[in-house]
């Protein structure tokens, strides 16, 4: 009886997923795992990179395929949709997203609508139409799509959304490697990269790592103190420019 | 040469911004004007978050009145218990700026009401001014003297309860005129970023009837005292003063100052004015064509 229970329950963890002793393992890393936004920060490429472990070290017959994730901070947003009104443009409507990603990059070895299906793109978040973004209240399925098209959209074009299918490289089918763009305009926070290894259509190992993005040097200490002491922010910047005016000045007047 | 606003979030070319406030410095040297109503828009063309935008303007005004402030105070053209009752009133602006400033944020109207403000405020500022001139102008051309103008407060000012002597200004007025106008200006101030000299000293001449030697002296003297308020409250309401950024303004903006004023001396006052007033209203043409003109982002986060 023991032996089929223990194949019964096999059976399950095979069919549940990725935490199954004789499925391959991912051993993922990233070039940093802290990118620090300091005084001429223009934006950095991130490497993801790792290796595959099948049991055995035998390689499958089929080749596996990689898809790495990088995502950003999720916090609640005001999205706002212009309008044409009485001949000029004004903010006409809005919805509020209590989870949307400030960052989400994707990049694979192929194209995902070829590695999984749509269930599974949707389950595990693949690609920037399965985010799920928890819109609060009612909103019809019809404007949903077109306000989050829009955002997919604004964020694609100013590189806070990237999408790359060819971005990953599977080297003698163990070794994979991804660059990920991360612009000058990220959210700071905590990132999580994620690695999924996928072949027919299943998800075979997830591993993730996570990278700190945070203000550096001068440029976190007057984040915080513009944030948190807004008084002596404000009297330092008043000083600042009378400073800068009335020195000016007396040094012109000299000569 | 990039560098990255901790406020503002983004990367921006300094050298840009430098002598972006370079040439405002320079016209408002050469015009006696803060600026601001320069330096919002062009930092939100170039990419500036309108509130960042507006709020480190306001601290760069600060900076490029400073020294004309000082220079009239020690010629004695500056009014200081009218400025009292300007700043009293810019105070008050101020503080009524941020609550409407929070209220359109929610209701995410704040681009077009800033928008809109600039294109009512700088056109008919622009157009009068732009009248006048001409009119100066062409006085000059026929070899006539200007016309000169009556110097009388409006009827209106001159109906309101409570009268108190301007000795500087020479005027025998109620403060609640003074008060009224450094209101509305206090809060275009906070919305705008503006010092509102543009609309302060005409409103002095014509509305108040002050004495031209005190106007522009008192009109620096309450923006200086104005934009330190409005920095003040943005720093502690809305945050959005980017110290790095109004920095490399103020870098540029005090500079161009001093060539600004150098170069007016060589420059008959007509042309000037008629320049400025070109200047005013083709920034409000700029922003009057942004209203109406498909923008290039219809959906927008907050």
């Amino acid at each position: 009886m023991r032996p089929a229970l223990a194949s019964i329950l096999g059976f399950a963890l095979f069919a549940a997923g990725p935490a199954q002793a004789a499925d391959p393992r991912l051993v993922p890393d990233v070039s940093s795992r802290a990118i620090d936004i300091q005084y001429s920060f223009t934006g950095e490429e991130l490497l993801l990179f790792g290796a595959i472990l099948y049991p055995g070290q035998r390689l499958p017959d089929d080749r596996a395929d990689i898809v790495v994730v990088l995502k950003g901070p999720v916090r609640p947003i005001v999205l706002r949709e212009k309008r044409r009104v009485a001949g000029i443009w004004v903010n006409a409507n809005s919805i509020r997203l209590r989870t949307s990603p400030g960052f989400y990059a994707i990049g694979s070895s192929r194209p995902i609508d070829k590695l999984v299906d749509e269930r599974t793109a949707a389950i595990f978040e693949l690609g920037l139409d399965n985010l799920s973004m928890s819109p609060a209240g009612f909103s019809e399925a019809r404007k949903l799509a077109r306000f989050e098209s829009g955002l997919i959209d604004l964020y694609r074009r100013s590189g806070l959304f990237y999408e790359n299918p060819g971005a990953v490289e599977i080297t003698e089918g163990v070794l994979y490697r991804a660059r990920i763009p991360v612009p000058a305009r990220v959210p700071v926070g905590t990132y999580r990269a994620e690695t999924y290894l996928i072949s027919r259509g299943r998800v075979l190992a997830v591993a993730s790592r996570d990278v700190q993005i945070r203000k550096a040097g001068f440029e976190r200490f007057v984040a915080l103190a513009a944030q948190r002491h807004g008084f002596l922010y404000g009297l330092t910047a008043v000083a600042l420019s009378l400073l800068l005016g009335y020195g000016a000045s007396a040094i012109f007047r000299r000569r | 040469m990039d560098l990255y606003l901790p406020v503002a979030n983004l990367s921006v070319n300094a050298l840009v911004i430098v002598l972006l406030g370079g040439g405002v410095g320079f016209l408002s040297g050469m015009f006696g004007v803060g600026g601001g109503f320069l330096t919002t828009p062009l930092l939100i063309f170039y990419g500036i978050p309108p509130t960042v935008a507006a709020a480190s303007a306001a601290t760069q005004v600060t900076g490029a009145s400073v020294s004309g402030a000082l220079a009239h105070f020690e010629r004695g053209g500056v009014d200081v218990r009218m400025g009292a009752v300007l700043i009293a009133g810019g105070l008050l602006g101020s503080l009524i700026g941020a609550g409407l400033f929070e209220l359109l944020t929610a209701w995410g109207q704040i681009d077009t009401a800033i928008n809109i403000l600039y294109v009512a405020l700088l056109g008919s500022v622009g157009g009068l001014m732009a009248r006048e001139a001409w009119g100066a102008l062409r006085a000059a051309r026929a070899g006539l003297p200007a016309p000169a103008r009556k110097r009388r407060h409006h009827p209106m000012v001159a109906n309101l309860p409570l009268r108190w002597r301007f000795y500087r200004s020479g005027l025998y007025i109620s403060p609640l005129a003074p008060l009224i106008l450094g209101m509305l200006v206090g809060i275009l101030t906070m919305l705008l970023g503006v010092g509102g000299g543009f609309i302060m000293v005409p409103a002095m001449l014509y509305l108040l009837g002050m004495g031209t030697q005190v106007v522009v002296g008192t009109s620096l003297f309450q923006i200086l005292f104005v934009t330190i308020a409005t920095t003040m409250v943005h720093a502690m309401t809305t945050g959005a003063v980017d110290i790095v950024l109004a920095g490399l303004l103020l870098l540029g903006s005090v500079t161009g100052a001093q060539f600004g004023a150098r170069f007016a001396q060589k420059v008959k006052p007509e042309y000037l004015r008629m320049a400025l007033a070109a200047i005013v209203l083709l920034v409000a043409a700029r922003m009057a064509v942004g209203l109406f003109i498909r923008p290039d982002e219809i959906y927008t986060v907050q």
